[in-house]
């Protein structure tokens, strides 16, 4: 087997607040490979933001804390330099944000921000430039690029803006697209449309994404493996079919559980995971789930490695002590796989 | 934009206009103000009084008067109550102290408090930033006056550096016309300064939380670039309109302590003496020329704010 293009292992990133430390990502490891779409899954806090930021490096600061190790091909982007990892910035590993609305410039026309990237990296000239930010706008599907060029970000709508975002990180082609939370901003139809777009790159040109996200709609829309992640670890690994179909972590279980789906007759309430995620500083001893989980017993309060526990899948990984049969009967809740029952 | 122009300007005539009956009637209300005894002299018989009454019109309905004064206003022959010295003369005659004044200290107050401003913000919380806070607020807090006076006691009574107030023109002697105006124009800097520096402090570090600063740097570019050309291109919007509208009033004749205190003899200190002897016909010359330079500033800051920031549409 190739080595995989990015190899993420035992990362820690903590931030030194005044309450105390928070421990955003507490030892995550993940490989991406070539070509692959990896979907990251958890909900607000759970650290994917904070993950994603960290293999950009823009989640460096007086504050910030930041152990083990990324590696791009022979970089490490945890010890690299500032300006290497500038120059990696856009060029090798690029990202696209949440809210298309307010992640542009107001003040500068939509090509001008691709063009100026592009001339950051490179020294070529205004006119080659120019030409290949139109073929950047072009090639996410926006309409009349020569003309698209000169709007400003307001002149766009919110897809187009969306699309715009990925012709600006893609223009210098990097080998990894983080997209956080994409389509989260955007109304459903045009989500789709987001998707489709990122699936089509990815075939296209063989990009690396990794995709962000709260939702496991889109994830089963696109993804090849996802991991989900609680309260800075990731609790389970898996492909799209391992996740959907046979979760091995209560909280991928709860997840999964708090969908609704349009082929099943509509609940009276839609079941939610009881409790609140932890306090990131003073995280609960052992698992981070052992509170809100109604499976809890005491081995619960060691920390269950992130590891494969069923023998014919070896990439299927979890951090829960259960032995799997008993998973596999406890995650049946009301004929279908949740965590608790939806509320009378 | 032609549309734009029509309506601010009709937008501005009306603004004037209220902005003279206002003034009229201030000063005509006002006790003590009666312009006979200015015109007559506080001594004079009560026959003389009543002479002076009838013949200026002073007797004449409200709307009479306010029409025949600004009458005088609009063709230049408007002249004080006491001295009978032509107000537009006297106007014109105080603007080159003036411009030199605010046109100078404004170059001045601009550099420092953006310097200071990006100083601090790039230094938020840091030793840098703490020394600018607490010099900015001494700036804040310290009165015109109180520094012009100290400045003029320490500088040029105890050691001659700087003359002792006045105004030399630029033109008569350029050497003359610099130092006597360094320190009225460090003593009205000092305020805005702070002041400036303030705002850009907190507007910078508002920009620097926005998401497309987070995209700037996430495109690989020189925190140097993100810096200029993403968070101080958006942060010095605001700076603009504040520095259209202090830069119109100074230049109006706000800058009435700075003038005072080293004797300018500029717009500023014409407007403190009529104010000082409830003189209608300056008050109001000088009311008017102020409300005019804030009203096309602050069109003009509307011009320069368009084109600043593309999401501005020109409405008036």
């Amino acid at each position: 087997m190739s080595a995989p293009l990015l190899s993420v292992s035992d990362l820690h990133v903590s931030f030194a607040t005044e309450e105390g430390t928070v421990k955003a990502v507490d030892g995550v490891s993940f490989e991406l490979d070539a070509g692959e779409i990896l979907a990251i899954v958890g909900e607000s806090g759970s650290g994917k933001s904070v993950t994603a930021l960290t293999l950009m490096g823009l989640s460096r600061g007086p504050n910030a804390a930041i152990e083990g190790a990324v590696r791009l091909g022979d970089k490490d982007l945890v010890t690299a330099s500032d300006d290497e990892m500038r120059r990696i910035r856009g060029e090798r590993i690029a990202m696209v944000f949440q809210d298309p609305m307010t992640a542009m410039n107001p003040v500068y026309k939509v090509g001008d921000q691709i063009v100026e990237e592009i001339r950051a990296h490179e020294d070529t000239s205004k006119e080659d430039a120019r030409r290949r930010a139109v073929e950047a706008l072009r090639s996410v599907g926006i309409p009349n690029p020569e003309r698209r060029y000169d709007n400003y970000p307001h002149e766009f709508s919110g897809g187009m803006r969306q699309r715009a975002m990925i012709a600006l990180a893609l223009a210098l082609e990097p080998d990894v697209l983080i997209a956080d939370e994409p389509t989260t901003a955007l109304d459903v139809t045009i989500q789709a449309q987001i998707l489709r777009l990122l699936e089509q790159l990815n075939q296209e040109r063989g990009l690396a994404v990794i995709l962000i996200t709260h939702d496991l709609g889109v994830v089963a829309e696109v993804s090849d493996r996802s991991l989900v992640m609680y309260a800075g670890r990731v609790v389970e690994e898996g492909t799209l079919d391992d996740i959907f179909y046979d979760p091995q972590h209560p909280y991928t279980w709860g997840l999964l559980g708090s969908l609704t789906r349009l082929d099943r007759p509509r609940p009276r309430h839609l079941p939610s995971i009881p409790g609140a995620p932890p306090s990131l500083i003073a995280p609960p001893e052992g698992c981070h789930f052992r509170p809100r989980c109604p499976h809890e017993f005491a081995k619960c309060v060691k920390v269950p490695p992130l590891e494969s526990r069923l023998a014919e899948h070896p990439d299927h990984c979890d951090r829960c002590w259960l032995e799997p049969e008993v998973k596999r009967e406890r995650r049946v809740v009301e004929g279908r796989i949740g965590l608790v029952a939806g509320a009378e | 934009m032609a549309r734009f122009a029509v309506r601010r300007i009709a937008n501005m005539i009306f603004v004037l206009f209220a902005i003279s009956v206002l003034t009229f009637l201030i000063f005509y209300k006002i006790p003590g103000g009666d312009p006979v005894l200015r015109i007559s002299g506080r001594t004079a018989e009560p026959a003389v009084r009543e002479q002076v009454r009838e013949d200026f019109g002073f007797n004449d309905p409200v709307y009479v008067q306010y029409a025949r004064m600004m009458q005088k206003t609009l063709n230049g022959s408007l002249e004080s109550y006491s001295n009978r010295v032509n107000v537009r003369e006297e106007l014109i005659r105080g603007i080159p102290a003036t411009a030199s004044l605010v046109i100078g200290a404004a170059i001045i107050w601009l550099f420092f408090g953006i310097l200071f401003g990006v100083l601090s913000a790039v230094y938020a919380g840091r030793f840098p930033d703490r020394v600018i806070t607490i010099v900015a607020l001494i700036g804040i807090s310290l009165p015109i006056f109180w520094v012009g006076a100290l400045l003029l006691y320490y500088l040029t009574y105890k050691v001659s550096l700087f003359p002792a107030g006045g105004y030399v023109p630029l033109t008569e002697d350029p050497a003359s016309w610099l130092s006597h105006l360094i320190l009225p124009w460090f003593c009205l800097s000092i305020l805005f300064i702070g002041f400036y520096s303030r705002l850009l402090r907190s507007n910078m570090l508002d920009v620097m939380n926005e998401d497309y600063v987070r995209t700037a740097r996430a495109k690989g570019l020189s925190e140097r670039r993100v810096l200029l050309g993403h968070v101080m291109r958006n942060a010095l919007i605001p700076i603009v309109t504040l520095f259209g509208l202090d830069f119109g009033a100074a230049i109006g004749g706000g800058a009435i302590l700075t003038e005072s205190v080293f004797g300018l003899q500029g717009v500023g200190q014409y407007v403190a003496e009529s104010i000082g002897s409830l003189d209608l016909p300056p008050i109001l010359g000088t009311t008017l020329y102020a409300a005019f330079l804030i009203v096309l500033l602050s069109a003009i800051v509307d011009i320069v704010y368009a084109r600043l920031d593309p999401r501005v549409r020109l409405t008036a």
